[in-house]
């Protein structure tokens, strides 16, 4: 895990110091997503052949030239390469084997109904999980706490998809209360379309959300507390009990405070482990999101929307990184005395 | 359990009298965990001798008897305890089949995971310098991914660079490979920093002044010492390797239907829920909760122990 800063900047750091780090950073990152474009287009070009996923069984092999001289795959790789990324760059990623459509388009049309999934399985999570994490760490003995650590580890141990069946199985098949599968009805604004006004978006919207917000709680539980215990630890927090501070203000002004400057960080990180998730729930739900394309792109081979999913998410992933960094950055004066 | 290297006073004795025991047989949770998790290993080991039925022999399966329920239902018959699933294999002993495959899979992916990630956190914290920089680089890289859509990407990969043909019988190579290198940079992290602690001591310093080659040093002196945490690791890990397998199954990118693991008998018995048959999902559902959830209380109880701090 990330070992999360324990005190709160009192000065703001120096401009040139800050625009430093940020570039440093920046450009690490840039490296990043070179990397990560240049495992993309390996994909890309070499796993199976791009000019077979594009021609019928009757082409010639004269047409077949043709198409890859126009196709550019004659070029040198570095040269293909630059192509690749400048396309990408302005989300072009070409056309999926599968479905015969351009991967941006079949993304910009999943991309809401992920989007809208994760956030409100995350402001779950959240509303529970960090509750629950204080409290156990303040009355570590009591019958809650106990009780919450239980339900946390069989959140750990209850796989995601098993919690979605049996959802499924209770509230859809015998209860016949929620809807199993899809995202009922959707409204579109603009080109995006959310289910959140619709009585049918929202009641299929219900079992997917708590399916994928039980196993981020149980993190968030579990790291509130263990974060909370080490604060309660510290000398200061002794010191303010010797100085005959009220535990009401210890432990719910300073202790908090101090705990969640490490917990907002990596609850930041945990945004991408929700869209990794995402692709479970959507598959069990068949919830029509970027989660359930990438995951019938890997059964079909599909590598066009392979390469634009994980660029995709990679880029979300390094900017989430660098926002985290930066905080780090502004909140924990140790790390600029390194840098 | 296996890293006392020297066993003068017999091994059961100071097994015994060591903390490990007193703190194992002090705690209910630990016990019954193991239990259960020796219990599913051994059906799973020896599920030819143990399954009433060969859920594989095409000879003896019957289709007359698909999608029998439970035998303690109405219309259960007593030799499917459990009930069939929709080819008339009986769900127990596809249960007992799919374990073995779930706990190969599991052990094997652990084991890969930890020879890479020991390797490179050796290398690196003994090292040190660019090469320690450039591996603990990636391995931040990784780790800021989550292991399920490395182990993902990697499977998609052997996917499109293998024949369609035999991705059936490479399925469970292609798995261990998949979350062994999604799961390594745990351990190389640990283990690095052990050895960073180690490197600095006497006896490694003795071993260099006598000429040892590094090697021998990393591998007989260092390694002994920071197999502890390791050992922790593991074990969270298997719990981890079984449901990421049991995962990617049941999305349908894992072992096939044929040789079904856990998570593909539950990707079977999922298109039979709506219409009522839930023992073909809930059964092997159940198997896999209560194999992680025992490896994993297995885990904490282990991380505990081994570290007295945290109580």
């Amino acid at each position: 895990m990330i070992g999360g800063p324990r005190r709160v900047a009192q000065e703001v750091p120096r401009g040139a110091e800050m625009f430093k780090f940020v570039s440093m950073r920046l450009f690490q990152s840039i490296i990043v997503m070179l990397v990560v474009g240049l495992i993309a287009f390996g994909l890309f070009r070499f796993v199976g052949d791009p000019v077979n996923n594009m021609v019928g069984q009757d082409t010639t092999l004269e047409e077949r030239e043709a198409l890859t001289e126009s196709l550019g795959l004659n070029d040198p790789f570095i040269v293909q390469y630059g192509r690749f990324v400048g396309k990408a760059v302005q989300g072009d990623f070409g056309m999926s084997y599968r479905l015969r459509q351009p991967v941006s388009d079949l993304i910009a049309e999943r991309f809401p109904a992920t989007l809208e999934l994760s956030l409100v399985s995350a402001f779950m999570a959240l509303l529970l999980g960090v509750p629950m994490g204080i409290y156990t760490a303040l009355k570590p003995k009591s019958l809650f706490s106990r009780g919450f650590m239980t339900l946390s580890l069989m959140g750990v141990s209850l796989p995601t998809f098993l919690i979605g069946i049996l959802l499924i199985l209770f509230f859809g098949v015998t209860l016949r209360w929620l809807p199993t599968f899809g995202r009922g009805e959707v409204i579109q604004l603009g080109w995006w379309s959310s289910g959140f006004f619709t009585a049918s978006g929202l009641k299929s919207l219900i079992m997917p959300a708590i399916t994928l917000a039980i196993f981020q709680m149980t993190l968030i539980v579990r790291l509130v507390r263990a974060e909370m215990l080490e604060v309660l630890r510290t000398d200061y927090i002794k010191f303010a009990h010797a100085r005959g501070l009220s535990p009401r203000l210890i432990n719910f002004s300073i202790a908090l405070r101090n705990t969640l400057v490490p917990v907002i960080t990596i609850i930041g990180l945990q945004v991408g482990s929700i869209i990794a998730f995402a692709i479970i729930t959507e598959s069990v739900f068949q919830w029509p999101g970027m989660g359930l394309l990438f995951i019938q792109a890997v059964s079909e081979v599909d590598i066009p929307v392979m390469a634009a999913y994980l660029l995709l998410i990679a880029f979300v992933f390094v900017v989430i990184n660098l926002i985290v960094d930066i905080l780090y950055f502004v909140v924990d004066p140790r790390l600029r005395v390194q840098s | 359990m296996s890293d006392m290297t020297e066993q003068q006073p017999s091994f059961l004795t100071r097994l015994r009298d060591s903390d490990l025991w007193w703190s194992f047989i002090h705690s209910p949770g630990a016990i019954i965990a193991s239990v259960l998790t020796v219990m599913i290993v051994a059906g799973a080991l020896f599920a030819g001798l143990v399954a009433p039925h060969d859920p594989f022999d095409l000879a003896t399966v019957d289709l007359f008897d698909a999608l029998l329920p439970p035998a303690w239902e109405a219309e259960g018959n007593s030799s499917y305890l459990l009930g069939t699933d929709d080819q008339g294999r009986d769900v127990f002993s596809t249960i007992l089949y799919g374990s073995r495959i779930s706990l190969i899979v599991g052990f094997a992916s652990v084991a890969l995971a930890a020879v890479i990630g020991i390797t490179v956190g050796l290398i690196a914290g003994y090292s040190g310098g660019i090469l320690d920089s450039f591996l603990m680089r990636v391995a931040d890289i990784q780790l800021s991914f989550p292991a399920i859509l490395i182990a993902l990407l990697i499977d998609g990969v052997a996917r499109g660079i293998l024949p369609r043909e035999a991705h059936d019988e490479v399925a469970v190579y292609v798995l261990v490979v998949a979350i062994g290198l999604s799961f390594w940079v745990q351990y190389a992290r640990t283990v690095r920093s052990s050895v960073m602690v180690e490197r600095n001591k006497e006896y490694v310093q003795a071993g260099q002044v006598i000429g040892l080659p590094n090697w021998i040093i990393l591998i007989r002196h260092i390694l002994p010492n920071v197999l502890g945490p390791v050992l922790v690791i593991a074990t969270i890990q298997l719990a981890l390797a079984i449901i990421t397998e049991a995962t990617l199954s049941f999305l349908g990118v894992g072992v096939p239907p044929t040789s079904p693991s856990l998570g593909t008998l539950i990707r079977i018995g999922n298109d039979y829920l709506f219409s009522g048959e839930w023992w073909i999902t809930i059964f092997p559902g159940v198997a896999l909760v209560v194999l992680v959830l025992s490896v994993n209380i297995l885990g904490d109880w282990l991380r505990d122990a081994l570290n007295p701090k945290l109580r």
